[in-house]
């Protein structure tokens, strides 16, 4: 199955051309692809922001941002800069490194994650072997920076609200892996890259989501309740705890925080769509088309084409994962405590057990759709 | 030297010194919640050295369960518990230190007398099996290691209900602490009557 724009190697060959040996071409070609990706990632939080206002606008039959731009495109850069330009306050009873240490440890792991995203064959940055499991334990890293800035901000709601999402997160890690660990099982692999090959086979009939319907809703709830998106957002619940532990933070480093969420939320919008939606994979199989047109499937603009298909699909599916977050986030209201928890430790709990042990008495039944 | 082995050679010295001081953080500093999150670090670090080892699933597993569990949930035990009182200073605090120093010195030079005399068996860097790992690590779960892990599944069981006990009130009728009865009905109730009888 290896096919699809190898970058790496025509970008290696291209220095190879100017004289420079391989190290050296390999040593230029590593930051590229992380700046890249880190770029998109901001570009995508942006949109991801400009939605929000326009879709919540929407919801509560307002207009929302108009002025910035056309239909206020630019209002999250107007945002953003005012994040940028405001006083850096560190209050006077905080615990200084801490308090800068918080933000930081929440936002470099969601980054770091983006490593094992793949938008085509060749296109992400690593295909580690052992991906999806890396994203995991990256994400259980997340709630140590929260624990830490609630605690340094010396404020009962930060505090509070930093135990919160502690045992938030720690709550829906467990079904959250369980649920992968089914695909996992069915795909034979850690890897992202083999995940979405493995759903390649027959377009939109071969995706996850068909095989794994109990293990997406799962996976999407508790992908929620990781990003603390509303009806899940009890760490920051402003009635109750005026911000949680965003509470004593201003300027740069609450921007830490607002651009990690989104960043997580694009991520688990984006790993939803590899896991369960086929990925870069188009509805109708692009091998399909290409025979049905009498295309070579090894040309050069059969592959560019195919690269571009990729990239469009995989920020399409997320995209469409983001709006419904939206929609959720601005239609349902929050949930208490206990119903968290309840619904985190009676109910998905057992329910993503179940669905594993189904899976693989599936797997041993019929090899042929649960892979052998 | 190639560039592979120069910076191998820097995250080595990195990691080791962050392990060394982090972990000398960890037991002297006066302040119990610096204390945990240093720990975290460290625990962190030890799994850069796995990376280092070409040992991924280990290093992620590693950041999983001491840094996404255990670390938490001590950064979290103390932060339910953390009141700011000054701690009683102890009488005999330097033959307490001394003593401790010893034992540590005594371990240490154990430690390395046995790094120095047992011959390593190296492996040869060419056959680093990598990304295969996970495979023979799961091969080696299902057929030699079968019975540790099958025992370790039991102990997390044991814990797991003797949690269960400890959290459930009705299970038991006394207050372990104070030997009132249990009141059933209301978990969020002081144990003791919060106004006291002014006669």
């Amino acid at each position: 199955m290896e096919y699809g724009l190898d970058l790496e190697y025509s970008f290696n060959e291209f220095i190879k051309g100017f004289g420079l040996s391989s190290e050296i071409a390999h040593i230029i070609w590593l930051p590229l692809p992380m700046l890249l990706v880190l770029v998109a990632a901001v570009v995508g939080v942006l949109v991801t922001v400009w939605l929000e206002r326009k879709i919540s606008a929407a919801a509560q039959q307002r207009i929302g941002p108009e002025y910035a731009g056309a239909l206020g495109v630019l209002q999250p850069i107007a945002d953003g800069l005012k994040l940028l330009v405001k006083e850096d306050i560190i209050p006077a009873k905080a615990d200084g490194i801490l308090f800068t240490a918080g933000p930081i440890l929440v936002l470099v792991p969601v980054i770091l994650s983006w490593l094992i995203v793949p938008f085509g064959q060749n296109l992400l940055i690593s295909n580690v072997g052992i991906g999806i499991f890396l994203w995991i334990a990256l994400s259980s890293i997340q709630p140590i920076g929260l624990l830490m800035s609630g605690y340094a901000s010396n404020n009962k709601y930060s505090l509070l609200g930093g135990l919160r999402a502690a045992a938030q997160s720690i709550s829906y890690e467990i079904p959250l892996a369980l649920s992968v660990l089914a695909i996992v099982l069915m795909t034979n692999s850690l890897s992202t890259v083999d995940i979405v090959n493995q759903q390649s086979g027959a377009g939109i009939l071969s995706w996850n989501i068909w095989r794994q319907p109990v293990g997406f809703i799962v996976f999407w709830i508790c992908a929620l309740a990781e990003c603390e998106r509303l009806p899940f957002d009890l760490p920051e619940a402003e009635e109750e705890l005026v911000a949680g532990y965003q509470t004593e933070y201003a300027g740069m480093k609450f921007a830490l925080f607002y651009l990690g969420s989104y960043i997580n939320l694009i991520l688990s919008a984006l790993l939803v769509s590899i896991l369960y939606l086929g990925g870069w994979g188009f509805p109708v199989p692009i091998d399909l088309i290409a025979k049905f047109l009498n295309l070579p499937i090894n040309a050069p603009f059969i592959q560019v084409f195919t690269a571009s298909i990729g990239i469009v699909m995989t920020v399409l599916k997320a995209y469409l994962l983001v709006f419904i977050a939206i929609l959720l986030r601005w239609t349902t209201p929050r949930v208490r405590i206990d119903q968290l928890l309840d619904l985190g430790w009676k109910f998905l709990l057992p329910i993503s057990l179940a669905n594993l042990l189904i899976t693989a008495g599936l797997k041993l039944a019929f090899p042929q759709f649960f892979g052998g | 030297m190639s560039i592979a082995i120069t910076t191998q050679i820097i995250c080595f010295t990195v990691l080791t010194l962050v392990i060394l001081v982090g972990a000398l953080g960890v037991v002297l500093l006066e302040s119990i919640v610096y204390s945990a999150f240093l720990l975290g670090g460290v625990f962190m670090s030890v799994a850069g050295l796995y990376l280092l080892l070409n040992a991924s699933f280990v290093a992620a597993a590693q950041v999983l369960v001491y840094v996404g569990a255990v670390n938490v949930l001590i950064i979290f035990a103390i932060m339910l518990v953390n009141k700011k009182e000054d701690l009683k200073p102890i009488n005999d605090i330097n033959s307490r230190r001394i003593i401790s120093t010893t034992i540590c010195l005594t371990l240490l030079s154990l430690l390395i007398r046995v790094d120095l005399t047992n011959t390593w068996s190296l492996a040869n860097p060419k056959n680093s099996i990598g990304e295969e790992s996970t495979i023979r690590i799961g091969e080696h779960l299902f057929s030699d290691y079968l019975l540790p892990f099958e025992l370790a599944s039991v102990l997390l069981l044991m814990a797991m209900i003797g949690a269960i006990v400890l959290a459930r009130r009705d299970v038991m009728t006394k207050d372990i602490s104070t030997g009132l009865p249990v009141d059933q009905e209301l978990i969020e109730k002081s144990s003791e009557p919060l106004l006291t009888n002014k006669n």
